[in-house]
């Protein structure tokens, strides 16, 4: 499945150079250094699209996210590290992991115990697992981009966009996953396998342990559940 | 000299056991190595009676062949997967299976007694028959491992009965909540050593207590933050023989009477000379370390973001005698200023970004360490992390600090010039390498062109591991690093434009390493099939991020990350479908 993000991808390569002048120094192709953006970049850029975190009021698409990110990795006003790049900086995951808990609890008097953010996110058929840090996203939509881009082959079609309201239909929901070629599902503390998007976000973010993302035909064991699950809790 | 009738001694006429007697006091590796050179019996002797043996690279040699090499190993060094597997640019299940070490080791007659692993899985299997096959083990060490849970650490605890050394370094450790600590049964009473700072589960106080009031020879406690400030009060007064402490959580109200008695206890632990923890801190709680401050030689802070700058700067003032401080980027240059004139000893240096995920917010800038280098004359090893970086800066350090081993800079943006002069910051990096004529390990950041890579090439003659990132301009910047560093054993560079030409120019070059990385370059896959095809004792691995297989890809496409490193084994056999072994 070709990678729709590609686009315009020569006109926003990162050069290297003076600020402000062109003509003298090189272009150097530091190949794939966009390929090489995270999924975090998601965040950084939407911060500002999305100061609630209410996941039906996101209207900016993953392309558009993309494309931005890569203008302002260009703007010479604007230092390409605003992007945030695979394995930079050379943090250990260990250290990243306990520094960003410590940044989210800072302020907060009771410490509400350990949160492990990173969780292994598989896809079936993807020959490995990546890791995901939940705590980077305020969303379902952002986790949907971040994931699309980690396995650029995956279409989360509508599911993403919509959020809670969607999963709440049933109909809705069987149309979703009929539809749609992969489907993101995730093990609950309870050991539970559910649909991603059931919960409020935080309280995705407390109970996930880890990602898998099914064919969306494997999926659909997991809808009636899942609805029952937030009719209950509604 | 006398030839001829005159028979000349040598020391084949003195019996084994003597050459053997010599052969103990000679400790290094290297020198070990030589001595088993020298001529038939001198390998002989060497060979059986070699106790302590470091592989750097686990895939370098086979189970079966290291135990027919030295039958008489009793301390065993691994390290499994490359460096930059610590920053996410390796996928699981690469490699690197702890396993079947022990399953082979477990089947012969090895009497294992130490293992330390870095990058390694380790399964909770592996532990369990780790623990079951070797009466006498003492001391196991994990560095960035995973793979594991606490059922793992339960079973070495249940079942290493002469266990003095359990000590677990920032591995990734699935916690299910049992009570592994409660499994060091009442016998047990050996214990050195306990570091379980990185687990992130509940603790059994009571258990935990219990086994420190047995162990009369702990010397090192590290906590993880399960722990509370009253526990380790009461741990204190259990153990103020203490020489490395690791606090679990360091909260607590100064007006209390736990706050009192913890001032009282550790007024006793007079042996403390290295001090970590504070993941979580109440900083108002900090001056009742103060006391031991004066003795400390060690100090990790680096986890402490509960921290201000003046708070750590009001602290490290008391601390005259430190060599090594591990510390966030919120110390601020002004802190490093206080450092400088407070810490004469200092030999090593880190400092990390308290916000990692966020280039705009680094503390610190070249300010901190000129500060520092001309405060502290005996700084030899440094790891900084900074917002920005000078040629002037660095020009001033090399020329304040001769002595560098290690100097690593991360400049958080990763292709920032110099600010002042917006050149690159080949000048500064070349006066580092010129001047630190002892320069062993480098990490480049900034912008850099291919002048730095003449630098490194000309003058750093001892230099053993070299880390590059989107840096360079051409071939000839590998290439000077190639040709002029004699001693390179490491090599890894991501996001550069180095490509086939670079690569080839010298392939026996890699025979005298450990390895290469290279990940987003200009590399070739027919370049990597070349280079494989001619040096039968390399392994080249290609780890492919898209699900293409061989066959589609063509010899011209470029390789996403290629990792080769020299061998005795050819393939190995447990490579994952991703990776291609050419």
């Amino acid at each position: 499945m070709e990678v729709g993000l590609k686009m315009g991808f020569e006109e926003t390569e990162l050069r290297l150079g003076l600020p402000g002048g062109g003509e003298g120094g090189e272009v150097v192709r530091k190949r794939g250094f966009s390929e090489t953006v995270d999924l975090k970049l998601n965040l950084s850029s939407s911060k500002q699209d999305t100061s609630g975190m209410d996941p039906n009021d996101e209207k900016v698409t993953g392309l558009n996210k993309e494309k931005n990110l890569l203008l302002s990795a260009t703007d010479p006003a604007k230092p390409p590290a605003k992007a945030q790049v695979v394995g930079w900086p050379p943090v250990r995951s260990f250290r990243k992991n306990i520094l960003a808990t410590a940044i989210r609890k800072s302020g907060s008097d009771e410490s509400s115990g350990e949160k492990v953010a990173f969780v292994k996110v598989s896809m079936d058929g993807a020959p490995y697992l990546r890791k995901v840090d939940l705590r980077m996203y305020t969303s379902y939509h952002q986790l949907s981009d971040a994931l699309a881009k980690m396995f650029s082959y995956f279409t989360i079609g509508n599911c993403g966009s919509q959020g809670l309201k969607d999963f709440m239909n049933e109909s809705k929901l069987m149309d979703l996953l009929n539809g749609s070629d992969y489907v993101p599902t995730y093990e609950d503390k309870d050991g539970d396998w559910m649909l991603v998007g059931d919960v409020p976000w935080e309280m995705f973010v407390e109970s996930c342990k880890r990602l898998r993302i099914m064919k969306g035909t494997e999926a659909i064991g997991l809808a009636p559940k899942a609805v029952e699950k937030c009719k209950k809790m509604s | 000299m006398f030839w001829g009738s005159r028979k000349t001694i040598n020391m084949n006429y003195f019996p084994d056991e003597v050459l053997e007697h010599v052969f103990d006091f000679i400790t290094s590796h290297k020198d070990r190595n030589s001595v088993s050179l020298v001529c038939k019996s001198w390998y002989k002797i060497e060979k059986y009676s070699r106790q302590r043996v470091f592989l750097g690279n686990c895939y370098s040699i086979s189970p079966e062949r290291l135990i027919a090499r030295f039958p008489g190993l009793k301390s065993l060094t691994l390290k499994g997967k490359p460096h930059f597997a610590d920053f996410n640019l390796v996928p699981d299940d690469w490699g690197g299976f702890l396993y079947p070490w022990i399953k082979a080791m477990g089947k012969s007659r090895i009497g294992l007694e130490e293992l330390k692993l870095k990058r390694m899985v380790v399964s909770d299997e592996s532990l369990e028959l780790l623990s079951k096959s070797f009466p006498n083990f003492k001391s196991l060490v994990l560095v960035s491992c995973e793979g594991f849970t606490t059922d793992g650490l339960a079973a070495i605890a249940a079942n290493c009965r002469f266990l003095r050394e359990l000590d677990l370094q920032e591995n990734e450790v699935e916690d299910h909540r049992g009570h592994w600590l409660s499994c060091f049964p009442e016998s047990c009473t050996s214990l050195v050593s306990l570091n379980f700072a990185c687990l992130k589960g509940e603790i059994n106080l009571a258990s935990l207590e219990r086994l420190v009031t047995r162990s009369p020879n702990l010397k090192s406690l590290r906590l993880n933050r399960a722990v509370p400030f009253d526990t380790l009060q009461r741990l204190l007064i259990r153990a103020p023989q203490l020489v490395d402490l690791g606090t679990g959580s360091y909260v607590n109200d100064p007006s209390s009477e736990a706050y009192k008695k913890f001032k009282a206890a550790i007024q006793s632990c007079n042996s403390i000379r290295s001090l970590s923890g504070f993941l979580e801190v109440a900083p108002r709680c900090m001056s009742a370390i103060y006391p031991i401050c004066e003795n400390l030689t060690f100090l990790n802070l680096s986890y402490a973001a509960g921290l201000q700058s003046n708070e750590l700067t009001k602290l490290i003032q008391h601390c005259r005698k430190l060599q090594r401080l591990w510390i966030l980027d919120c110390i601020g240059d002004k802190g490093l200023g206080v450092v400088a004139s407070a810490c004469k000893e200092l030999q090593e240096l880190r400092v990390f970004p308290s916000d990692p995920f966020d280039a705009g917010n680094a503390a610190v800038t070249e300010e901190g360490l000129v500060l520092v280098s001309a405060g502290c004359p005996k700084l030899n090893s440094l790891l900084y992390f900074c917002q920005r970086m000078t040629n002037a800066a660095l020009i001033t350090v090399a020329k304040n600090c001769t002595n560098f081993i290690r100097f690593r800079l991360c400049i958080l943006d990763p292709i920032k010039p110099d600010p002042v002069t917006n050149q690159p910051l080949d000048e500064g990096f070349g006066a580092i390498v010129r001047s630190c004529k002892g320069l062993k390990r480098l990490s480049l950041s900034g912008l850099l062109t291919d002048q730095v890579f003449y630098y490194i090439g000309m003058y750093a003659k001892k230099l053993e591991m070299l880390s590059i990132a989107f840096a360079g301009d051409s071939d000839k910047g590998m290439l000077y690093v190639l040709n002029g560093c004699k001693k390179l054993r490491k090599l890894e560079i991501r996001d550069c434009p180095f490509g086939d030409a670079a690569l080839l120019e010298d392939m026996g070059k890699y025979e005298t390493m450990r390895s290469l990385w290279m990940s987003t370059c200009e590399v070739t896959l027919g370049a990597c099939k070349m280079l494989a095809k001619k040096m039968p004792n390399l392994n080249i691995e290609i780890i492919n991020e898209n699900e293409q297989t061989e066959s589609n890809l063509d010899d011209n496409q470029k390789v996403d990350k290629m990792y080769l490193y020299r061998t005795l084994v050819g393939h190995r056999e447990d490579a994952p479908e991703f990776v291609w072994l050419l």
